[in-house]
């Protein structure tokens, strides 16, 4: 009996090999264009899979183990946090906000990415990649539900979450800014959605997102919030390897791909920016206690961290993208113009919305010299004047939305604040509204894309956005209402001002019973 | 010469790791942020197994740094014995 | 700040979401509830798919069955991600020890020649037959309708991975290295292979989900799991190689497991209508020849003589489990 090889420790790298890439063959009772039948129509060239590098090496057995215990553990944390009533340890329930706009806005996203990384696990014909891929699409999985998991408790004692993680995404205007992002990236091919998610949401993107967002739920008391963002960052370690080894792989496999790969990062990345800005929204207005700025945290995480990327990326001919200037400027901005928007739509949201006070405006001044005080303190001071005498204003219609990103029209000229940046594109015959150059060139690359966009404004004018068996004849027929509704948004309840809400009476009184003795 | 960094939650699995990091790369440099620990360093970090077994008394598995990692930067190099972060410009 | 909340209650404004209030009643939910049930978005999207421009992106059409309510089809397993997992681990945990004392005591060095022959010749280039199940499953999650059947579908296709990856360690604990590539060139060009490489690649171009489901889920591994991780194993473990029943031990609870979960697809899809139930027999019956075509060498190969009577045996318990999930096969 011969004792050799198995008596050699195989390392990890060996080891990994064995375990998945032999495991493929070349099919020879089925064409490869058949096994694999979107390999090739974005126009990538790939010549050689095995050249495709592994950077974490996880088996599945192992993938188990580790991943067990990560659930062990935030699953603790989270039963923990509703047996102690953690919700009455927040800084303030406003800060739900936040967390509404994420299990509403974010959470659906990780479903789509789930299915979407699935896809693309089918579909490329190397391993490799293969196998990462998955491995993101059931990690993907694990983020939408624990977030649902760890944000179910709030919605037993707050207003806003009850219609879960999915039904308004497809429905609520402000909504459709991440979903036609992600809608956008799985319509397109398995490689272009690498270069969307892998690389521009996951690397470059989701400091950006996660980074903020967990920082601020540590800061606000909200550990429910932390332990998932968390837990689900150690997943997004992998999945930021695998969105850079994909770039550098098909940037080192032809120099025909360059020219294709450049064109997606520089749609990506603007497309990115503008879902961001809700985040950036979401740093600057909606957080009771603020651990940095969006201009902050876009100089750390954009401009030093992605500049050593796009160093990096600089010997395969890669430019950083255009788009960037224009957020230099609107970095200074864009936080404060939503935010306004936001407020005066306030009765249409799915959340409480609020206008700044005296000390939250002093720290925007501080954050933002160049911008605040001359741009927006005047504006939100003239919305405090009109609700103090009772004249709280709302808009009565709903804005116009951009067809790309679908971002109200609200951003201004990158050389003027003071005017609304329109940009208009012709389409077999039909004129269509941007909010940007960025927006616009991405339009007029592809607009038979675009042109099939849904945007919810249009659809509620249309009269398509109302509860089945609506009648619109009936006298005093109220649009809005019924649009509020077909959405699940509890008029009264879930929207306009935190001030009066509901939510703010509960916390007071709940957090009255926990505190004193009555 | 651009920053590496990586990023762990703050507990006491972590804390090992940790000092092993800041004494095997000499000129990293530690940021303590609300729950979590990032450490940056110019160029790149290599994680040592050894060292970690040094602290913990016990056999470590690099792949075990997953559990507790929330973000990394640069390119990822990782087998048996060291875990190295670097950019290669 | 710290509250003790000893004596407070708070009573709830809710117990759960909408639709599952909606669906299940006024009470709270599970996690498997909250985290499957309508997770995926249903009729809203805002562009067609480059790769498949007469549908949208989650469309019930791309399959011939039809369900009034997809969410039908729900896993008596009631699997989320943290339920699976935290399940495999604790299976996996059991199977390295396994592992861990072969290698260690050299148990594979007792298995009788002929056995471990056999192991090499049969299970190792299943790895292959397995990564065809990882790729099926992969598709059916990426463009099946309704979570609670993509769901599972996808901690099936990690499964198949993680199945492959102990077939494959199984190969490196009797052999070596060497053993992976003689059995991939078995699987590529001996002639016992071909039959089962024809099917497996045959499934790989499929376009229906629920026929890919039916096809690789029910029929291939109905046959064939029982006949490696039931029969074949028998044979293993009273011939004296208890070393090769160790390490398949994973694959005999988790074909069992799996089996329920797929059983319990069939039965409601089945129980839906007369045409799925049509077509899923119809499916049944051109894919058992096929799956039994592929598997003649290869139980040539395990049993010798009794491989005819051996594969009669399976199609009847297999033939029985349809019949008992309403097909008509």
């Amino acid at each position: 009996m011969d004792m050799k090889a198995n008596k050699k420790k195989l390392g990890l790298k060996e080891k990994y090999a064995h375990m998945t890439r032999g495991l493929d063959w070349e099919t020879t009772y089925q064409p490869k264009e058949k096994v694999f039948p979107q390999a090739t129509f974005e126009g990538i060239k790939v010549h050689d899979w095995d050249k495709w590098e592994d950077p974490f090496r996880l088996t599945m057995d192992a993938y188990w183990k580790y991943q067990a215990e990560k659930e062990r553990k935030l699953y603790a944390v989270l039963d923990a946090f509703a047996q102690n009533n953690g919700h009455l340890g927040l800084t303030d329930a406003r800060y739900l906000s936040a967390v509404k706009l994420f299990l509403t806005g974010i959470s659906p996203l990780e479903y789509v990415a789930h299915r979407g990384f699935a896809a693309a696990g089918r579909n490329f014909p190397g391993v490799g990649p293969r196998v990462a891929c998955l491995m993101q699409s059931i990690d993907e999985v694990r983020h939408a539900q624990t977030q649902i998991h760890a944000l179910s408790n709030y919605n037993k004692f707050y207003e806003g979450f009850h219609a879960g993680a999915t039904h308004q995404i497809e429905r609520v205007w402000y909504l459709s800014v991440p979903k036609s992002f992600f809608d956008d990236a799985f319509s397109a091919g398995p490689f272009e959605w690498m270069i969307a998610i892998g690389f521009s949401f996951e690397y470059v993107l989701t400091n950006l997102l996660f980074v903020p967002f967990m920082s601020g739920a540590a800061y606000n008391g909200d550990m429910a919030t932390v332990t998932f963002g968390f837990s689900a960052q150690s997943d997004e370690a992998r999945h930021m390897t695998l969105g850079l080894e994909c770039i550098k792989f098909m940037l080192e496999q032809d120099p025909d791909n360059l020219p294709i790969v450049q064109k997606w990062i520089d749609k990506w990345a603007w497309r990115g920016i503008r879902v961001l800005s809700l985040v950036a929204t979401m740093m600057d207005y909606m957080l009771p206690k603020r651990v940095m700025s969006w201009k902050e945290a876009w100089e750390i995480y954009f401009e030093q961290n992605g500049g050593a990327l796009f160093n990096d990326l600089a010997k395969y001919g890669i430019k950083v993208p255009e788009c960037i200037t224009q957020c230099t400027v609107d970095k200074e901005h864009i936080s404060h113009q939503i935010w306004l928007t936001l407020c005066t739509h306030g009765h249409a949201m799915a959340l409480h919305t609020w206008l700044p006070n005296a000390d939250e405006m002093d720290w925007l001044s501080a954050k933002y010299p160049n911008t605040f005080d001359k741009y927006y303190r005047p504006r939100f001071e003239k919305l405090q004047e009109l609700a103090d005498k009772g004249e709280r204003f709302y808009a009565n219609t709903l804005p116009m939305l951009c067809q790309v990103c679908q971002i109200p029209m609200l951003f201004t000229e990158p050389d003027d604040p003071t005017k609304i940046c329109y940009r208009e594109s012709e389409y077999q015959g039909e004129k269509y509204h941007t909010c940007s150059d960025g927006c616009k060139h991405i339009f007029d690359d592809e607009p038979e894309k675009y042109i099939q966009a849904w945007l919810p404004v249009h659809q509620v004018y249309m009269g398509n956005c109302w509860p089945e068996g609506t009648d619109p004849t009936v006298e005093g027929f109220n649009p809005l209402a019924k649009y509020l509704e077909w959405c699940h948004i509890e008029d009264g309840k879930d929207n306009c001002d935190y001030e009066g809400s509901s939510d703010q009476a509960n916390f007071a009184a709940w957090r009255g019973v926990a505190t004193q003795n009555v | 010469m651009s920053t590496v960094f990586i990023a762990f939650q703050t507990n006491e699995d972590t804390r090992p790791i940790v000092e092993s990091i800041l004494a095997d790369n000499p000129g990293s440099v530690l940021d303590e942020q609300p729950a979590m620990v990032k450490i940056n360093a110019e160029g790149s970090l290599v994680i040592k197994r050894e060292s970690i077994e040094e602290r913990i008394g016990r056999d470590f598995d690099l792949q075990e740094l997953q559990i507790n990692l929330i973000t990394i930067s640069g390119h990822l190099d990782e087998d048996d014995d060291t875990f190295t972060l670097s950019w290669k410009n | 700040m710290q509250i003790d909340l000893r004596t407070v209650a708070i009573k709830p404004l809710r117990n759960t979401f909408d639709h599952l209030v909606e669906r299940f009643g006024d009470k709270p939910a599970s996690r498997y509830q909250e985290g499957s049930y309508n997770i995926q978005q249903e009729s809203i999207f805002h562009y067609r798919p480059a790769w498949d421009a007469d549908n949208v992106l989650f469309d019930k059409k791309r399959t011939k069955i039809q369900m009034k309510d997809w969410y039908a089809l729900k896993d008596p397993r009631q699997y989320y991600y943290g339920s699976y997992t935290i399940t495999r681990a604790r299976q996996q945990d059991a199977a390295e020890s396994s592992f861990e004392m072969i290698e260690d005591r050299g148990l594979a060095e007792l298995v009788p020649a002929d056995l471990k022959q056999m192991a090499l010749d049969v299970l190792v280039p299943m790895r292959h037959v397995e990564w065809g199940g990882n790729m099926g499953n992969s598709y059916i999650t990426a463009y099946g309708y309704g979570t609670v059947i993509t769901q599972p579908c996808l901690y099936h296709a990690m499964d198949h991975l993680g199945v492959a990856q102990y077939l494959t360690r199984i190969g490196l604990v009797l052999d070596g290295p060497e053993a992976l590539d003689t059995a991939k060139e078995a699987w590529m060009s001996g002639a016992m292979w071909q039959p089962m490489r024809r099917h497996v690649e045959n499934l790989l171009v499929l376009q229906d989900w629920f026929e890919i489901f039916v096809a690789q889920n029910l029929v291939l591994e109905g046959l064939l799991n029982p006949m490696l991780y039931d029969y074949l194993d028998a044979e293993f473990s009273a011939k004296g190689a208890t070393a090769i029943s160790m390490m398949t031990r994973f694959m005999a609870e988790w074909s069992a497991e799996t089996a329920k979960w797929v059983d319990a697809q069939i039965k409601v899809a089945a129980a839906e209508s007369a045409e799925n139930k049509a077509q899923l027999s119809a499916w049944v019956t051109q894919y058992r020849a096929e799956t039994l075509d592929a598997l003649a060498p290869i139980a040539k190969r395990s049993f010798g003589d009794k491989a005819d009577e051996l594969l009669a045996d399976l199609t009847s318990e297999f033939n029985a489990r349809c019949a008992k999930l309403g097909l008509a096969v």
